[in-house]
């Protein structure tokens, strides 16, 4: 187990001599505390996959340093680095049985079938794969073969990390929340520190206590879910996150207030005269219907069964509410309030008087 | 009059695919085939687009009898769940193709693609080759080549599935506008409940390759005729439990004992299967009259703004749905608050007797 | 799968019977007919029973081409395929080298089979030819229209220059349809290339290989113009194949009836060997 750091990180498949070259993941700092179940979410192409290959070994970054608690180990190879990792689509030794493709490593490492048996034993246990010890490991489903994935990489009694790259792509939807859940209280029991990388909320919160949300090549929040949720700190995770993502509108400031289409709205962060350009961002589900506010108009119900999503449009610009089963919607011209704990505003993107970049 | 299946079979072999199935589609809005994997879903559509033949029963379109007439000659567009396009030919050609085929003359197709791309908002990738898109604008290339042609029947089969969950989200917002008011009768096959929901229209629930029920999404989804409609329509899956109405109370087995909700209390005593749905148990108190529950947590699931919590009851597995970020630990106690008077009950046999709205 | 009822698509494969026919069909059972009658050239023949099976089947210049056969084609099989293996997994996997591979590896292939009997030919040849007279020079005593054991040096060094580069195209086609990702994860289970090769690549490319065992066995069982153009079965009958035996069976004797019975027997043990190859590599597959 391990503490990751990444140092002043940054890669292009291009040549940086160039100049000015495309960068899939551009400067990034950050720390990866030892044993810590972690998520790596963004869509795709926001370099998450880069930066996985560059922790794993397989990519050697244009800039900067990777540590594995302290040791430098930017240049060293996956094996020697010590990690394990669990891919997209299933990789398994097709035609040895489970119980060797577990003991593969090991063996690998030259470790004494006597130690190696007990430790298959455990990790088998671990990882519910005892009953198929002695089949093919090519005769599995999709599920089974990731668990043996998953399993190679635990039973290597010193593995400093394991990642995860879109585990559960290939696997049966209903199939998948049960892996989903099995992989965080897997986590809970090895406590081996543990990066999830998806495009996927779901997975990605269910499984992390911190989230790491990547855009277009740089990190723009790492929190907890809740953060994630209550408090983006870029309008990117408020529309990335939560379903429908947040309202984002165009906004101004004003002798310290804040402006939608010139009438003032309270907000929960500092109002600093700012230059760039300044949006206000609110949930769906922090709008309500009111007897004054921003008017606006209803124009289309979306019923979700327990709530529905309302659009509506106010000085051409869209605003969506949730509102839950039974509650009346009122029709033609309405009223909006925005819940003031919850508005916030951002310039350029990033949440006014946050953490930045 | 729209497309019709009368006493349609479909028997492959020993095995039935789809038994005898009557089914009148609605000219306007989505027709929805809503099951799991394997329900018939597909089946269904290559019974209506005429890729394969009933073994028995007729299909009727717009009042004339088109059993047997192959998909070639009759006016079908079809949009699959993998990205299905010409890797040779660039945006512009892809949707133009049928038209080709059709031999419409140059100036017409490049006016109706035009029309077309421009509601895709396509335009700009007019040039490129599909290799050089990402998926959701290759899906879009995929639904233009449809539209274009105007079909009188367009088939949709988990056209979403393959995208990334923000791109399911806006192009499920886009497609009912997309769709309405082209004069075509649209299908829309989808394994998820809540774009079912929200894309409205009506819906057929499917389970192992029969049609359990038939209307408006709203109603189905309400007003579930029997269990397995109810439980088609739930995501997470609804909650069930054997129960025995005795009086004014409820037994379960394993000592379970609640006092009759008002809504269910005109039932007559005896054996039913009580159901409600997840997000009616919550982890919070909020009604006086909620029934408090305990059990084993199995399983805690996180998206952007809900904690999905599976635990046990001495007979069943339930699940619970809150709004907000709520980490219970696997296997620790935990106690949910149901909502009985949202609960549906259905006879041993499944058919509903009370409860629903 | 969706298929639409129409009668008429039969029409669709009649060109492919009509060709089977001609092609097959009727020689074969023109052959049948040979086997089981005698003649005397002059088109009358005489019902003469398996007499000529059991003429060929005992006779030991048959047994003699028969082992030479298998011993050709066992040879070749494990030159060929251990080789072609070891060539496909040196090349390159990307860039711009693998078309360059591919072209030079292909060109074998493309020279016709005569062609490439002449060239060894000459190039064998012990005082003009560059490989025969390179030998002699090196004090080895070389001369394959003298010597059998030159003679099959020469024709199974032929043999592996022709048809190696099948194997190796059809290998590497295995090796390239394996993902990065089994060798990305080979790298972190600290498998050594021995590990990966035996692992990964020998069970990814079992399939191919299957197909190449096959077709080299078929086409190493009934090759003729090379061995004929090179050393027509010479020195003596040291590298009298079966083909060739049959050949000289047939055209040079005249002996119709034998030689119908010989390619009978030689197209059931095609057929035969064939056969079991392939069910015993199904099976393997399966379980």
């Amino acid at each position: 187990m391990a503490r990751i750091t990444l140092e002043d990180l940054a890669h292009t498949y291009f040549d940086p001599a160039e100049g000015d070259v495309e960068w899939a993941v551009r400067r990034l700092d950050l720390e990866w505390a030892d044993g810590g179940a972690f998520a790596l979410l963004g869509p795709s192409g926001c370099g998450k996959t880069t930066l996985l290959n560059i922790m794993s070994g397989l990519l050697r970054p244009t800039r900067g340093r990777i540590l594995f608690d302290d040791r430098d180990v930017t240049g060293l190879s996956p094996e020697a680095r010590n990690i394990a990792q669990v891919f997209q689509f299933p990789v398994v030794y097709d035609t040895m049985s489970v119980y060797d493709n577990i003991a593969f490593p090991l063996r690998n490492r030259g470790m004494a079938e006597a130690e190696i048996a007990p430790r298959v034993a455990e990790i088998a246990e671990l990882t519910e794969l005892t009953p198929m010890l002695r089949q093919r490991a090519a005769g599995l489903t999709a599920d089974g073969k990731q668990k043996i994935s998953l399993a190679r990489g635990l039973v290597r009694p010193d593995v400093n990390l394991v990642m995860f790259d879109e585990p559960l792509t290939v696997i049966d939807p209903h199939l998948k929340w049960v892996l989903r859940s099995k992989l965080r209280e897997l986590h809970q029991r090895v406590r081996t520190t543990m990066i999830y990388v998806t495009h996927d909320q779901t997975e990605a919160l269910t499984f992390a206590d911190q989230v790491v949300v990547m855009n277009a090549g740089e990190v723009v929040q790492i929190g907890t879910p809740v953060e994630l949720f209550e408090q983006p700190q870029h309008t990117f995770v408020g529309h990335f996150i939560g379903s429908p993502g947040m309202n984002v509108l165009p906004a101004k400031i004003e002798n310290g207030t804040a402006l939608f289409g010139g009438q003032p709205v309270e907000v929960a962060n500092p109002v600093a005269a700012a230059e760039g350009v300044v949006e206000l961002g609110i949930r769906p589900e922090f709008v309500r219907f009111a007897p004054t506010g921003i008017p606006a108009t209803v124009t289309n119900v979306a019923d979700a069964g327990r709530y529905r999503i309302i659009d509506t449009e106010s000085r051409g610009h869209s605003i969506k509410l949730l509102v839950d089963e039974g509650e009346p919607i009122p029709s033609g011209a309405v009223n909006l309030g925005f819940a003031p704990g919850q508005t916030r505003l951002y310039r350029d993107g990033w949440l006014i008087g946050g953490a930045g970049r | 009059m729209s497309l019709e299946l009368r006493n349609v079979s479909k028997v492959v072999g020993n095995e039935v695919h789809i038994f005898p199935t009557d089914l009148t589609l609605e000219d306007e809005g989505f027709n929805i085939l809503l099951g799991t994997t394997l329900a018939g879903k597909t089946t269904l559509m290559q019974l209506m687009a005429g890729l394969q033949r009933p073994t028995e029963g007729e299909v009727w379109f717009r009042g004339r009898n088109v059993t047997g007439v192959p998909v070639q000659q009759r006016n079908v567009s079809m949009v699959y769940q993998q990205f299905i396009n010409y890797p040779n030919f660039d945006v512009f050609e892809n949707i133009a193709s049928p038209l080709r085929v059709a031999g419409v003359n140059g100036a017409e197709i490049k006016s109706r693609v035009l029309a077309v791309s421009d509601l895709l908002r396509l335009t700009p990738m007019l040039n490129r080759r599909p290799s050089e898109l990402s998926g959701g604008q290759q899906q879009r290339t995929a639904l233009a080549r449809a539209l274009v042609k105007d079909a009188d029947l367009v088939l949709l089969d988990e056209p979403l599935a393959n995208l990334d969950f923000k791109l399911r989200e806006e192009l499920r917002d886009e497609l009912p506008k997309l769709l309405s008011g082209r004069g075509c009768t649209v299908v829309y096959a989808t394994t998820e409940p809540s774009e079912a929901l929200l894309l409205g229209g009506h819906t057929a629930a499917l389970a192992k390759g029969r049609v359990r029920q038939f209307g408006p999404t709203g109603t189905v989804y309400r007003q579930p005729a029997n269990l397995e409609s109810a439980a088609i329509f739930s995501e997470p899956p609804i909650n069930t439990i054997a129960v025995r109405k005795a009086g004014h109370r409820l037994l379960a087995p394993g000592g379970l004992d609640w006092p009759i909700p008002g809504p269910l209390a005109s039932a007559a005593d005896g054996d039913y299967m009580l159901a409600l749905r997840p997000h009616n148990v919550a982890i919070k108190r909020r009604r006086e009259t909620d029934t408090p529950l305990t059990g084993n947590v199995l399983v805690t699931e996180i998206s952007g703004s809900e904690s999905v919590i599976h635990f046990e009851l001495p007979n069943d597995t339930w699940v619970s749905q809150s709004h907000g970020v709520h980490r219970v630990a696997v296997g620790s106690t935990g106690t949910f608050f149901a909502d009985l008077g949202q609960a549906m009950m259905f006879t041993p046999d499944g058919v509903r007797v009370k409860g629903g709205v | 799968m969706n298929k639409t009822a129409d009668n008429r698509a039969w029409l669709l494969v009649t060109p492919v019977v009509l060709l089977v026919a001609f092609n097959a069909l009727i020689p074969l059972m023109t052959v049948v007919n040979y086997s089981v009658q005698e003649t005397f050239g002059d088109n009358t023949f005489f019902w003469s029973g398996v007499t000529w099976f059991e003429q060929v089947l005992r006779d030991p210049r048959f047994h003699g081409a028969l082992g030479r056969q298998l011993f050709f084609t066992g040879t070749i099989l494990l030159i060929e395929i251990p080789l072609g293996v070891a060539i496909a997994l040196t090349m390159p996997r990307r860039g711009t080298w693998v078309s360059v591979c591919l072209v030079l590896m292909a060109l074998p292939l493309l020279i016709p089979w005569n062609v490439v009997g002449a060239m060894w030919n000459i190039m064998a040849l012990p005082d003009i030819g560059l490989l025969g007279h390179t030998l002699n020079s090196m004090g080895i005593d070389y001369n394959y229209t003298r010597q059998p054991v030159s003679a099959w040096v020469t024709l199974i060094a032929m043999d592996v220059w022709h048809w190696t580069s099948l194997v190796v195209l059809l290998a590497y086609a295995g090796l390239v349809s394996i993902p990065e990702a089994y060798y990305q994860a080979a790298k972190i289970d600290g498998a050594k290339p021995w590990a990966v090769f035996r692992y990964i690549q020998l069970p990814k490319m079992k399939r191919v290989l299957t197909i190449a065992v096959l077709l080299r066995f078929m086409d190493s069982f009934m090759i003729y113009t090379e061995p004929s153009v090179l050393t027509g079965g010479g020195p003596g009958s040291s590298t009298t194949l079966l083909s060739i035996d049959l050949v000289k069976t047939a055209l040079g004797q005249f002996d119709l009836g034998p030689a119908a019975a010989t390619s009978l027997v030689y197209f059931l043990i095609v057929l035969a060997v064939s056969w079991i190859f392939y069910t015993l590599m199904m099976r393997t597959e399966e379980s």
